[in-house]
């Protein structure tokens, strides 16, 4: 029973962070046709920005409480400069490229943001751990659980419905759902391209940077930790089926508990637990579980 | 006469040249410089090799090694980045930069592949940190021009669980988490053979293995909670350790079961004050809390916290012992010592370190052994330390010159001498 | 792939193999640090070509290293498990092995395309990442060493290994490349084109596109096979990094620069990108990283046809 309780959580919560990293990659591919890798970088950046800037915070002495909203105000600025310094300073010169040299632009991407944070923060570890003491923990069943991980579970629920509000309900939204669906034919209709790819390049990234922003204080924010991420960030995508957001959600969910089960029942199958989800679903689904079929040219 | 012009011209450059390579030694160092283990490894090391190459080049070290430079030269260093192709960029040190020895390695891998290369380019070559056994059992048995001044991994996995047992921790249900990579297999295989070995029928509850820089530790800090163990193995380094004690210590892991961590020290600077008071570690050898007390000792972490405003972790020790060790080789080999007259110098060399006396005593004298310490945390004004230290002497952790170091474990420790 | 890219001229092609011959006679008198890193880059280069072809039919393998890996293992485990030293018997397993793995992959690849071949191809090779890692028998992430290799029977004394090893690397790049050459001027190499343009028009034309590209993924996978054992006989020493991401993503990028223009582009574009990575470590040991993604982008943007579009022009001019 304890057992049971403990992988329902660790799933839980395993599955939310899952979704807050994935999301902002599945977005961005849906909208724009481009698999960015770079995605890993932003990651750490918001895990970098987040550790700095709520470490001068605490040195200042500001109340512990409001450090939440510091965090969610930094990674807000962070995603959207960050997101609009690379969308306009280089992927606008390269829309209708072939999907798979944007892949490569993205890792070109990735691996100049890497030495970028390097040469910004150098290579030892930053800390931010006031945060994820700061609820304390809570006994569910017998097992002790921080409370800071139950709250990314809430998170995470809350960002991807507001997302799903933006797309379904928001005026914005609705016309970047119809270039999701026919690109040219809005661009036909009035549809500015341009300012929804900008807008959209920059939520993605600012999920990817709450995603570091908010794993921050469990972790040592250290080089490196964007290269894990993104890999983890495919597979979910790959498993929800590239560009749908709910897609995201039950890939997140699928990887999330694949990897809670190996760990708590088979330990030594923890490292491809994930590889072997994606591959199983794609033999049966080859193009995810929530893809639209697109006809094949003629 | 244009032509004798030319031919002057020549002969200074040659004898310039030459004076040049009289006066400097070039030794190649290679770190992490990116990276994971850039912050944990590559950052202590390389500053370790900065201050000693600097100090050793003014002669303010003390002594016996208060003489300038390396065998009278001045060092003339090379920093490469140890994550990339580890065979093409030691090639490169030695036949592209034209380093006279190479110092540096931290990764076992890169070692493994490095190790033969060392010997088919006959380039001294004195491996800093890397901790698989292979290196001198499989992958070099005559070595000539290649070290390793640091202990193998062996002495972790042996002293742990001598010293869980010496101790009197309950070891009746144990508990591991390493990294799932050759390190952590290796260590956990050797910590249940020691355990073993020493007759305590342990029962294994959980062996998690999390991917290397998995970061999370969730849901294996959930398993390690509902399999109840008493003793709690890890072999964690850099991020993932500091991660580890970060989210194991708030949902009480530490408070249920005594947690033993190899690389334990290597928190102090960064988490040390995060670290749950009775937690064991050690610092893969003599060094720092564990160092014994000497003129070199003191002055290193002196010297080393005065230049980086930090006091110095375990890579930062061995890798001032492998520079004085290249030191104390040249030295005995005397004036002139071309680097093979070093290599032969070295070979079975005793030398004093910040660490004490390093005995270069097993793989035909190629590889150091060295003792290993163990203690509890303990928190003092804010500031981590250990008390209950318990220390093993090399014979008593590390396999006989002669033996394998997996069959010496499995031979229920065969020759050791312990106190 | 939609974009246009320049058609390869088979008649010409001979001349460039020719060219390639020569360089790596040349080659041989390089200082042998550079010798050795134009070595190692012969064996990425052949996995890179095994990229190219089948981007020819449209199919963009971020997993090729897989093959790479299983030829390199195939010669680590015969040779320092098994005592079997012969180069020939080694580099013929590697091919084999890469090969029947090529085929039974290419079973379940063949029916997907875009991205989603890329991916699916992706996952494989980290599932065989994982198992490496996971296998304490074979070194998990350290890997383990090779031993020297014979000569039929014949194990050349230290001092010339180096020069026996380049010989046989030259030999057989240029071999690889004559083979490739011919295979895309065959029938079935043609056809790699038309299941880029249009599948449903070539099968209206009673081809089957799923058996061309079956062919073109073992074929591919063949001589990445035989690149890894090269490799592996070069360096001595293999790891499960041959089959990381990384590792493919940079063949990737080296097909899709080097352009399709020849066989040898490949070949000599990777050796180009580890020139470049050797000397950013050099120069800037803190930074390299940045530098060699600032190349690439730069590469990117400005030769958009790939750097043979600089032969090719020079040619047409």
């Amino acid at each position: 029973m304890l057992k049971f309780t403990a992988i329902m959580l660790d799933g839980l919560n395993y599955s939310a962070w899952l979704f807050l990293v994935a999301v902002g990659l599945t977005l961005i591919y849906g909208v724009m046709r481009i698999l960015n890798i770079a995605h890993g970088a932003f990651y750490a950046i918001g895990a970098y920005v987040c550790a700095s800037t709520l470490g001068l915070y605490y040195g200042a002495g500001l109340p512990e409480a409001l450090a939440f909203l510091a965090m969610g105000l930094v990674a807000l600025i962070a995603g959207v400069v960050l997101g609009l310094a690379v969308e306009r300073g280089v992927l606008r010169f390269l829309y209708g490229k072939d999907e798979v040299l944007m892949v490569l632009v993205t890792y070109a991407l990735f691996l100049i943001l890497g030495d970028a944070v390097k040469l910004i923060w150098g290579v030892e570890s930053y800390f931010v751990y006031q945060p994820y003491a700061y609820f304390g923990f809570v006994e569910i069943g017998g097992l002790p659980y921080q409370v800071y991980d139950l709250l990314m579970v809430v998170l995470a629920v809350v960002l991807g419905v507001a997302l799903w509000f933006w797309l379904e309900r928001s005026r914005m939204g609705r016309m970047t759902t119809a270039v999701v669906a026919d690109r040219e034919i809005s661009a036909a209709m009035g549809i500015n391209v341009k300012r929804i790819f900008a807008t959209t390049f920059a939520i993605g990234t600012f999920f990817a940077v709450v995603g570091g922003a908010v794993t921050a204080p469990k972790i040592a924010v250290t080089p490196g930790i964007g290269v894990e991420v993104i890999i983890l960030a495919f597979a979910v995508v790959v498993i929800g089926g590239l560009g749908s957001i709910p897609g995201a959600a039950i890939g997140a969910v699928f990887a999330g508990y694949a990897r809670a089960l190996s760990v708590h029942l088979a330990p030594e199958f923890e490292l491809f637990a994930i590889y072997a989800v994606m591959a199983a679903v794609l033999a049966v689904r080859p193009h995810g579980l929530f893809a639209k079929v697109s006809g094949r040219k003629i | 006469m244009k032509k004798i012009a030319t031919l002057a011209c020549v002969s200074t450059l040659a004898l310039t040249g030459a004076a040049m390579a009289q006066d400097s030694i070039k030794i190649g160092v290679p770190v992490f410089l990116s990276g994971a283990a850039a912050g944990p490894f590559g950052e202590p090391e390389k500053n370790a090799a900065e201050l000693m190459f600097d100090a050793l080049n003014a002669g303010e070290v003390p002594a016996p090694y208060n003489s300038m430079g390396i065998g009278g030269r001045m060092i003339d260093a090379t920093f490469i980045d140890e994550a990339s192709d580890a065979v093409v960029e030691y090639r490169n040190l030695v036949e592209r930069t034209g380093v006279e020895a190479v110092i540096g390695y931290t990764s076992s891998g890169n070692c493994k592949s490095v190790a033969p290369v060392a010997e088919e380019l006959e380039t001294f070559t004195i491996f800093v940190d890397c901790g698989t056994p292979q290196v001198f059992e499989d992958v070099v048995t005559e070595p000539k021009f290649l070290f390793r001044t640091g202990p193998t991994a062996t002495p972790d996995a042996v002293g742990a669980a001598r010293y869980l047992r010496d101790s009197g921790y309950d070891l009746s249900r144990v508990a591991g988490i390493n990294q799932n990579y050759a390190w952590g297999q290796d260590n956990w295989r050797d910590f249940t053979g020691a355990l073993d070995a020493l007759g305590t029928e342990s029962k294994y509850v959980s062996n998690q293995m999390p991917q290397l820089g998995a970061g999370q530790y969730g849901a294996e800090v959930s398993a390690l909670l509902t399999s109840s163990p008493n003793v709690v193995y890890n072999s964690f380094w850099g991020g993932d350790l500091e991660a580890f004690v970060l989210q194991a210590a708030p949902r009480g892991l530490f408070a249920r079961s005594a947690v033993l961590m190899t690389c334990g020290e290597a928190l102090f600077p960064a988490v040390g004050k995060n670290i749950p008071e009775g937690a064991i570690v050690s610092a893969r050898g003599p060094f720092s809390v564990f160092a014994p007390e000497n003129d070199l000792s003191t002055w290193f972490a002196a010297a080393y916290e005065e230049r980086f405003g930090e006091y110095p972790t375990y890579p930062a020790w061995k890798m001032a012992q492998a520079v004085l060790g290249a030191k104390a080789a040249y030295a005995k080999a005397g004036e002139g010592a071309t680097a093979a007259d070093a290599a032969a110098a070295m070979t079975g060399l005793e030398f004093e370190a910040p660490s004490g006396i390093v005995k270069m005593a097993n793989a035909n004298g190629h590889q150091a052994i060295q003792g290993i310490g163990f203690g509890t945390v303990t928190q003092v004004d804010g500031k981590p330390t250990v008390e209950n230290v318990k220390f093993y002497e090399a014979e008593c952790v590390s396999p006989p010159a002669d033996m394998r170091a997996e069959d010496w474990i499995a031979s229920g420790f065969e020759g050791a001498v312990c106190e | 792939m939609t974009q246009t890219m320049m058609k390869t001229d088979f008649r010409r092609e001979p001349v460039y193999i020719a060219v390639l011959a020569l360089l790596l006679i040349a080659g041989f008198f390089l200082p042998s640090w550079l010798r050795f890193l134009l070595q190692t880059a012969l064996a990425g280069g052949l996995v890179a070509l095994g990229v190219a072809i089948q981007m020819r039919a449209g199919l963009v393998n971020f997993g090729q290293g897989l093959y790479y890996c299983l030829g390199g293992y195939a010669v680590g485990l015969l040779s320092a498990k098994l005592g079997i030293t012969d180069v020939f018997v080694l580099l013929a397993s590697a091919v084999v092995v890469a090969l029947l793995a090529g085929a039974l992959l290419g079973l379940l690849l063949a029916r997907y395309r875009e991205i989603f071949y890329a991916m699916l191809s992706l996952a494989v090779s980290m599932i065989l990442y994982g198992v490496l890692v996971k296998a304490a028998a074979l070194g998990s992430t350290d890997g383990f060493n090779v031993p020297p290799v014979t000569y039929l029977g014949w194990l050349p004394e230290r001092e010339i290994r180096a020069d026996v090893v380049y010989t046989l690397a030259a030999v057989l790049v240029v071999v690889s490349c004559l083979v490739v050459a011919r295979y895309l001027r065959s029938g079935a190499g043609m056809l790699c084109e038309a299941v880029a343009e249009n599948e449903i028009r070539l099968e209206y034309l009673g081809a089957s596109p799923k058996r061309i590209v079956f062919f073109v993924i073992v074929t591919a996978a063949g001589i990445s096979g035989l690149g890894g054992g090269l490799l592996a006989i070069s360096t001595g020493h293999v790891d499960p990094l041959m089959t990381n991401w990384t590792t493919s993503g940079g063949f990737v990028f080296v097909a899709l620069l080097a352009g399709r223009g020849s066989t040898i582009a490949p070949v000599i574009g990777f050796f180009l990108l580890e020139l470049v990575q050797t000397y950013a470590l050099d120069i800037a040991p803190n930074a390299w990283q940045m530098i060699l993604g600032a190349v690439m982008l730069a590469a990117i943007l400005l030769l958009p046809g790939g750097l043979w579009s600089l032969i090719d022009r020079r040619g047409k001019a």
